[in-house]
């Protein structure tokens, strides 16, 4: 897995959050919600990692845990070789310089009493604080245009602004930085589909352009699959298949995967009237009281006895595929 | 006769910047046992053309047209008369399965209520009946699950009860809009799969609502493609998804990601959805669409047949011909 350097290294992350006791003795031993449980993967310069999961799979946590923005409970994050669990927030003040975020809903990530040249110059503020004010609303106004708004909207507000152009300026917003790595949260899901292809188009663009590596989180893996090079596949805060999108959609190994990719409704009647379902069974089990063994066994069509006995790991299967199953 | 029957369905909202009109001249006619899609983005008027049908609209609309099921208009029916058929002979799913449950109620006591006012069953018999259609939408432990409140079940489960409770006097016609919207497509397969079976068993006549191509392709035998409060294409399933013909559609097609091999690049729609309060006088994709001349930004093109395409309706300027070249590679 390690060629170039990778931009960002992720080891064996867990992300705890302790919860109230069902018991009402104040003595109980607190229950603990494993939202993101030992995930480990690297992110190269100028690629796209895709991460795919439903609801509740951990995946906006471990989001939010790359940046620090909630308190890591145990593992390594290391940044351009550098190590920053435990590190001061002055050594994470640099990191988010070069690391930035876009959000899932783009209206709520806009503060609406700031003007839209406002919330694209905050960064810029925050971290040039020096920077002469013709310089900065220069660079906005360049940025601006390279995300698709027009110049006479910087004295906007973001309710004047439809869902699409509310995500425009959060991408805006997230690169006027020069970021190395931009990690979007879920950031098409909120929108039509006529928009979210616009999006999507617009940031493969800005990745070419300005050489940024991404790590694209949807619960859709179809919109992963237009812009992304790797994909990994999430399931109650555990990775279930790390691989190539090429080899991951076509020849899917973890039963979740398989079963995730045949779910996904196609625009085609005469293939979807005749496609063979993997259906689950059952809803997502409750994080809260995780099954021994591997966590997805109680929808699996295959488990057998060897997955509730131990946690399979996530094992190289060949040089493209990397599946945490004992019967792949 | 077909079972339901719309003809010139149009809303208007009266709003603090002026009369806005969400649907517009919409006409479709439904058989039973038949399944229609309405497809749209947010803001096409496909969630208030239903509402209007069920006499749901907030109370700042106003539909005109007609809307004919078994022979009887809904729209100029009193509230009493179309209380005996809501709930009853037609019956909705909505979204969102969290908002549209009491919260205050157990699923007993939604459940039982629908069956006592409709088919005037004791709350005995209404308690039995609500346990076979929990089992027949596949909730497991029906029985127990009965007297547990909204909040206890999760969202696959919560839509489960919806359909359910929907299904209960066996109606006529189902109207489901967005019913899986909120899920996972993991329950979204669920449901999907459960509604078919549905239909095979009962011969209930759906109207699918929803803006996923791929819902659509899976369910229905003709579908309706809406766009600023108006139909732009409407015909089979098979000729809105192998021959689209409307520039909106082809739009919409392309749009879509794809998880086959090969897949095509994404193309976009330019532009943002329209402001109902200020769409063109003329067809009101023009502003969006590649092919659009001055002609469609000022007269507005009819819905009608082509020659060519036998079943289809469609609403533009441009013949199938001239959109024939943007179309490729689109279709399936």
């Amino acid at each position: 897995m390690s060629q170039p350097p990778a931009l960002l290294s992720v080891r064996d992350l867990r992300v705890h959050f302790k919860i109230a006791s069902d018991s009402p003795w104040p003595w109980a031993v607190p229950r603990v919600l494993k939202a993101v449980d030992g995930v480990s993967f690297d992110v190269a310069p100028g690629e796209t990692l895709g991460i795919v999961g439903e609801s509740g799979c951990g995946k906006s946590t471990l989001a939010r845990a790359l940046l620090n923005l909630i308190p890591v409970t145990a593992g390594h994050i290391v940044w351009q070789g550098r190590e920053m669990q435990g590190a001061p927030p002055s050594a994470w003040q640099d990191v988010r310089q070069n690391v930035q975020m876009i959000f899932q809903d783009p209206l709520a990530s806009l503060n609406p009493r700031m003007t839209i040249g406002q919330i694209i110059a905050e960064p810029l503020r925050t971290h040039f604080p020096g920077m002469a004010a013709a310089g900065v609303m220069q660079k906005v106004r360049a940025m601006m245009q390279k995300v698709g708004l027009t110049e006479q909207q910087i004295n906007r507000y973001p309710h004047e602004f439809s869902g699409g152009q509310c995500q425009r300026i959060g991408i805006a917003r997230a690169l006027i930085l020069e970021p190395r790595l931009v990690i979007c949260d879920e950031p098409v899901s909120a929108l039509d589909v006529s928009i979210q292809a616009q999006i999507i188009n617009l940031l493969m663009e800005l990745q070419a352009q300005m050489g940024l590596a991404l790590v694209f989180i949807a619960h859709d893996l179809a919109v992963v699959k237009h812009i992304s090079q790797r994909v990994m596949v999430m399931y109650l805060g555990r990775a279930m298949e790390l691989a190539d999108k090429s080899t991951i959609y076509r020849d899917p190994r973890h039963p979740y995967t398989q079963a995730l990719l045949s779910a996904i409704p196609q625009p085609d009647p005469r293939r979807e009237r005749h496609k063979v379902l993997q259906l689950l069974q059952g809803d997502l089990p409750s994080p809260i009281n995780p099954l021994s063994g591997c966590s997805f066994r109680s929808r699996c069509p295959k488990a057998e006895d060897v997955c509730a006995q131990q946690v399979p790991s996530l094992q190289a299967l060949n040089a493209q595929t990397r599946v945490a199953c004992f019967l792949a | 006769m077909a079972l339901i029957n719309v003809s010139k369905l149009s809303v208007q909202f009266e709003t603090p910047d002026g009369l806005v009109t969400a649907v517009n001249d919409i006409s479709f006619s439904l058989d039973r046992g038949q399944t229609l899609g309405i497809v749209g983005e947010s803001g096409s008027g496909k969630s208030q053309t239903v509402l209007a049908m069920m006499g749901l609209l907030a109370s700042n609309g106003s539909a005109a047209g007609q809307a004919q099921f078994d022979g009887q208009d809904l729209l100029a029916m009193p509230p009493q008369a179309l209380n005996r058929i809501r709930g009853n002979r037609i019956a909705m799913i909505f979204q969102d399965p969290m908002t549209s449950l009491n919260p205050y109620l157990t699923i007993e006591r939604q459940m039982t209520e629908v069956l006592e006012l409709h088919k005037g069953l004791t709350r005995q018999q209404a308690r039995l009946r609500s346990v076979q259609a929990l089992d027949a939408v596949k909730i497991p432990e029906a029985a127990r699950r009965l007297t547990m409140y909204p909040h206890e079940f999760s969202g696959g489960m919560r839509q489960r009860v919806m359909i359910a409770m929907a299904l209960l006097c066996e109606p006529d016609v189902l109207i489901a809009d967005e019913p899986t919207t909120a899920l996972d497509v993991t329950v979204q397969a669920q449901i999907m799969a459960l509604l078919r079976d549905l239909q095979r068993d009962h011969g209930t006549a759906i109207v699918m609502i929803t803006h996923d191509l791929g819902v659509v392709a899976g369910l229905c035998d003709e579908v309706m493609v809406l766009y600023g409060g108006r139909v732009m294409e409407h015909g089979s399933a098979e000729s809105i998804f192998y021959q689209p013909t409307h520039p909106y559609t082809i739009g919409l097609l392309g749009a879509v990601p794809r998880i086959e091999e090969g897949a095509h690049m994404l193309v976009a729609i330019p532009g943002a959805p329209p402001n109902m309060a200020r769409l063109p006088p003329g067809c009101p994709f023009s502003e969006r669409c590649t092919l659009a001349d001055h002609r469609c930004a000022d007269q507005r093109p009819a819905l009608s047949t082509v020659p060519e395409y036998p079943g289809l309706l469609r609403a533009c300027h441009r013949s199938p011909a001239d959109t024939a070249f943007q179309a490729q590679g689109v279709g399936a």
